[in-house]
Parts: structure tokens; sequence; C-alpha cells
């Protein structure tokens, strides 16, 4: 945007609006400004109608359209009183709660476990280090499906259906092969001279993995955080099977899916607690967004 | 988001340089107690962890239901806990005579993981496929019958039907337009094209729940002489003066307007990654192109595409693994009724709803089945990578 870019043809892709003026600079490739507003405004649409209703008082909700604010401003009533409804009485807040119970420990416990492992198998010699390996990567596609009928089955036999730790395991075990996956990737990629010389200063495989590895890894990992993150959070499968929807345990999305089944057309409630739903990711995503592109690029095999 | 392929590509030229670097041993090779041994590591993290976890999940929550407590405990144990178990495993590894130390402290580091895999994923699918042949129940063999009315049964037909369509339809839709998107944002200014790119992204942040309630609202039905249209689409369909339609109930579109809502989740994720890609092609080829006359659409088909077709098979193939195992999206919209159930979501009624394991546990072998040369095309293009470190 700077004018040391001015002298680059204009196929290039930066763009340069300076020399033009203002005007000129708005109108300059329009029918591409064009298609891109229009995508953008169809993409945002729906989440916009739902922020809006979840401010309107339900009568004005199941009066008209959403839309119709933009065209009597000014006399329109908003309120707040659908989120405090959903959170208290529908037990939104409870559910938000155990949300957070739920998804704090099963995004730091599979982290812990997997650093070690990619570790292990990017540094140590063992025998079926290669094809040990090569199964994890095999691990990042089989359905959850899969794994519901005998591990529910497992969790009635030592009674722990229901309960938090079932679920944050659950999470644990299916979150490991694209945690291993993607460290391992990373920590096999850190220079072999840094790790050899630690070995000569006589550092042991525990304290270079402590004090090398571990702080030269912090972008990796916090990219897997953040992706275990919203995977736990916004799940809906695992917490079904294994928490259920007892209100006590409930999880927000399962609350959702639930109030979605009972007032279905409760639509004052329903744009609130979706919202409610939502905040949470949107407000890790949008902050942290670099981080989170780089583990979906390899993460999203998963699942 | 350029810089990410930059990091990427700088990352495997470094990793030619990996080995494994455990101290140099020249004794005698292992026996069967190291073998013990390195089980034993293995095993310990994980059962102690858990013996733990089991005490902090259901003790102290049956006694009161403060969740902060049990959040901070498994906070404790999570990292503290588990980093404790394995700073332990290592000292009493550490201590063992040579000969035992350097067989099995390789095991300290991947022995957790691997037992938790094994109990999470490879114990599971072996049960899945025997029950897969057993009856509703889980006992006595029926062998085939289960597969047998999976292909004769007309609700599962359809699920069969509905979800090859899906597989086709959205990964189409979405990586068409997440590519063109991300070849127009390409000609906007750098801030332009950040700020247009979040927008679409950022469904991806969104549960399949709460995209299936949006989405739902947009879809929203009256019949005419009960009030205003609140659902958008009906809303604009009345507006030019039709008869308000029950979108979800038209078979056999219905399933086409549940696939719009994956796709409006999954264009960000492809458009991300193709636009990467798209920034990776050298600036010198196109201009090359440009020069010698080529129109712009001639180099995107003829420069471009060949250029990203990797990045292309990849983002497909993810996009078709979720696809494909899409459950939340129709149990939230339609509980798979008016003729729009898949595999993925009629497995999880047949198995929880109708108590069905034999059907359930065949219908996810399905699933695997399924999926299965998508993980072989995976693990080939993971050691196409490592030949290549």
């Amino acid at each position: 945007m700077t004018t040391t870019t001015a002298e680059k043809p204009a196929t290039q892709s930066e763009y340069v609006p300076d020399k033009r003026g203002f005007w000129a600079g708005v109108f300059y490739r329009w029918p591409v400004k064009l298609v891109i507003l229009i995508v953008v405004i169809i993409w945002i649409i729906p989440t916009l109608g739902v922020l809006v209703s979840s401010f309107r008082p339900p009568d004005a909700v199941n009066a008209n359209g959403w839309w119709t604010v933009f065209t009597n401003l000014g006399s329109n009533e908003w309120t707040l009183s659908n989120y405090s409804d959903v959170l208290s009485s529908e037990g939104f807040g409870n559910s938000f709660l155990n949300s957070l119970s739920v998804t704090i420990p099963a995004t730091v416990m599979p982290i812990t476990i997997a650093a070690f492992a990619a570790y292990g198998f990017a540094w140590m010699e063992f025998p079926g280090r290669q094809w040990l390996f090569v199964l994890v990567v095999a691990m990042l596609v089989i359905p959850l499906q899969m794994a519901l009928i005998p591990l529910l089955r497992l969790y009635t036999t030592i009674n722990l259906n229901g309960t938090f730790p079932a679920v944050w395991l659950a999470h644990t075990g299916f979150g490991l092969p694209l945690a291993i996956y993607l460290l391992r990737n990373y920590i096999g990629s850190l220079p072999s001279s840094m790790m050899e010389s630690a070995s000569i200063d006589g550092a042991t495989p525990f304290e270079t993995f402590t004090q090398l590895v571990v702080p030269l890894s912090v972008p990796v990992l916090a990219s897997f955080a953040i992706f275990q993150f919203l995977w736990v959070w916004n799940d809906l499968l695992i917490a079904l099977v294994f928490l259920g929807g007892e209100p006590d345990v409930r999880v927000i999305t399962l609350a959702l899916n639930n109030l979605n089944g009972s007032r279905g057309q409760a639509w004052h409630l329903l744009t609130a607690g979706a919202f409610i739903t939502m905040a949470l990711p949107l407000v890790v995503f949008l902050s942290l967004q670099r981080y989170f592109v780089r583990g979906l690029t390899a993460g999203s095999v998963k699942g | 988001m350029a810089d990410i392929v930059d990091e990427e590509a700088s990352e495997v030229e470094k990793a030619a340089e990996a080995r494994p670097i455990n101290p140099i041993y020249k004794g005698p090779g292992p026996n069967f107690l190291t073998q013990l041994m390195r089980i034993g590591v293995s095993l310990a993290v994980p059962l102690i962890a858990f013996g733990i976890l089991y005490w902090a999940g259901t003790v102290l929550l049956d006694e009161n239901a403060n969740r902060l407590v049990v959040v901070v405990m498994a906070l404790i144990i999570g990292v503290l806990g588990v980093f404790a178990l394995f700073y332990g495993m290592n000292w009493l590894t550490m201590r063992l005579p040579e000969r035992y130390r350097h067989f099995v402290l390789p095991f300290v580091f991947v022995g957790p993981a691997i037992v938790l895999l094994t109990i999470f994923l490879v114990y599971p699918t072996v049960v899945t496929f025997k029950l897969s042949f057993q009856n509703a129940q889980g006992e006595g063999f029926v062998w085939l019958d289960n597969y047998i009315d999976i292909f004769t049964d007309s609700g599962t037909l359809e699920a069969l039907r509905n979800s090859v369509l899906w597989v086709i339809i959205v990964p189409a839709l979405a990586v068409s337009i997440g590519l063109g998107f991300a070849v127009l944002a390409d000609k906007l200014g750098s801030k332009g094209e950040a700020f247009s790119k979040s927008f679409i992204f950022m469904p991806m942040a969104i549960s399949f729940v709460g995209a299936s309630i949006v989405w739902r609202f947009i879809y929203n039905f009256r019949p005419e002489g009960f009030g205003e249209q609140i659902g958008l689409l009906n809303g604009i369909w009345t507006a030019i003066g039709n008869e308000p339609v029950a979108w979800l109930l038209q078979e056999p579109w219905n399933n086409f307007y549940l696939m719009v809502i994956l796709v409006w989740l999954q264009v960000g994720f492809a458009m991300v990654i193709l636009s990467a890609g798209i920034k990776s092609v050298p600036d010198d080829i196109l201009e090359a192109a440009r020069i010698d006359g080529a129109k712009e659409f001639q180099v995107f088909w003829r420069i471009i595409i060949p250029s990203i077709s990797s990045t292309l098979v990849v983002v497909l193939t993810t996009i078709i693994i979720t696809v494909w195992k899409v459950f939340d999206i129709v149990y939230v919209m339609t509980s798979g009724e008016f003729g729009t159930s898949v595999v993925a979501e009629r497995m999880v009624t047949e198995f929880f709803t109708f108590g069905n394991e034999g059907a359930g546990a065949a219908l996810a072998v399905v699933l695997l089945v399924a999926i299965t040369p998508l993980m072989v095309l995976n693990v080939r293009r993971f050691q196409a990578q490592e030949a290549q470190r």
C-alpha cells in the first residue's frame, strides 16, 4: 500500500490506489470487489440474523422477520431478557460451566502426553518406531463411531459413564493421533546439532525435552491447544454418548440441542442460546486466528 | 497467511538433519526383563493417572458439585500430575543399569501414548468389527446378517444414497467457492484480503449444532395465515410473490438444504489452505505468462490450478472425510427423518435410540471401510514426505 510498491505492474497482487485518488481507489477493480462483498454478505447474514433476533423481545421475534429492524430503525425495542432466560431457566449458565469443565482438562491432558510421545518418536531409537508412527497417521482418519459402542460398554463395566473423567479420557484418546502427528513433525524438524550438543553437555533426554524442546515448541503446542479446545467445545457426539443429558453434567452443545427439541419454535431463546454457544469459540478464534490456521492445515483430518 | 507455507517448507529442509540421538550403547541386547520393564513404564503413567482422575471425578463430584474444584483438580492432574508421573518414571529408569536403561527409556516417553491409543482406538475398532457380526444385544454370531440388512433395508439404503450425495456435492461446492474466493481476494490489497477472508473463515469456529440452529432459523416456515414469515428464505420467497415453503420437508431437496450448512462451514477451510497454495506460485511464472499474452482465466486454469493440484487433493480428501462422518447437522435439523438420514447419523440412531448394537457396529464398519482408501492415501502422502526428508 506504500508508494514503494507503486512501480509494480497492475497484474501484481499489490493494489495501489494512491496514485488514483480516493474514489478511483474505491472503484478500482470494482467487479472483483463487488463479488467479494456479495459473498461476504451472504456469509455473515445467517449469523447476523441470530445475533439481531437474540436481542429482540419475544413478541417482536415472532411478529416479523429480524431484517425488518433495518427498515424501521428507531422504533425497535431491544432486550437482554432472552439471555437471562436462557442462562437461568433453560440451564445454559450451568451448561456453560460444564462445557468449561470438560474442555479445559480435555485440552491440556493430550498435550502433555503427546509432547512426550512426539519427542520419543522424533529423537529416540526403539523397535517399531517407524510403523507405530505410520499407525498414528492412519488413526487420524478412524471415525469416532467405530469407538462408541465398545467404549460405552467398557465405561459401563467400570461405572465411569456420565462422569467428567469419562469424557476427558475419551477426548484425550481421540485427540492423541492429531497431537502426536502435529508435534512430532515440528519437534522432528528442530536441528539435530542442538540435540547433540545438549547430549554432549551431559543432558539426559528428559532434561533435553523439558529445557530445550518444550520451550522451542510453544507455537505448535498453542496451535494444537486451540484446535483441540474448539473441537471439544463444539463436540456433540462424545458428550451425548458418554456424558448424557442430565442437567448437572450436560454440556452446552447438548443444552442447545435439547432446547431445539423441546422448544423448537421459541426463536428468542434458541437464538440467544445459539449465540451463547458460539461466543467463546468465536473469541478464541478471532484472537488466535494465526495459530488456529496452522493447526487446521495439518489437523482437519481428525475425527 | 503465505508465511505459513514458507514456515512449513523450511521445516522440511531442517528435518533432513533429524535422526535419533539416544546415547551410543554397545552392550548386550534386550532380554525378557527389558520387555517387561517396557510394558511396565508404558502402563504406569496412564494407570496411575486414571486412578487419580477416577477418584477426583467421581468422589469429588459426588460430594459437592463445585465445578471449579473439579476443573482445578483436573488441571493439576492433567498438567502437573501427568508431568510428575513422567518425571517419576524417568527417574526410576535412569537408576537402572545401562543395559536396561538404554532399551527402556524410549518407552517412558512413547509408552503412555501407545497405551491410550490402544485403549481408545485400536481395541474399540477390533471389538466393533466383532460386534458387527453379532446380534442386537451383542451376543451370539449372526455373521453377515447385519450387513445384508444394511444393503437391503430401504432406510439404510436411503442413508447410503444420501451420504454418497453429501460426499460428492459438499466437497465440490466448498472447494469451488473457496478457490474462487481465494483467487479473487488475492487481487485485493493485503488489508482488504485479510479482512474479507476472516468473515468467510469465521464459521469454522462455530459448532455444527450452533450452525444448525442458525440455519433452521433461515429455513423457518409458517403456513399461510399463521403470521408473517420470520425465516429469511421464506421472507424473500413470499416477498417475490410465492407461497411459503416448508423447506426441510421437501424431499429430496431438503438434503441439499442441509448440505448448504456444511458448505457454509467448510468454505473457509478450503479458502485458507488454497489461498496459501496460490500465494506460493512464483510471481515470475505468472508474470511471464501474462507478458506472453495469457488471459486471466488461462493463467488460472493452465498455471495456478496445476501448481496447486497437490494442495487441492489435500483439501478435497480432508473435506470428504469430514463430510462422510457428519452426524450433528442431520441429527439436530431433522433427526434423519423426511428422507435426510446419513450413515454416520444412522449409526448413532441404531445404536443409541434403538439399542441395536449389531446394526450400529456394522454401520460403523461401513463408515471405516469406505474411508480406508483415503486413509491409505494419507499414509502414502506421509511416507512420500518422509522420503523427501
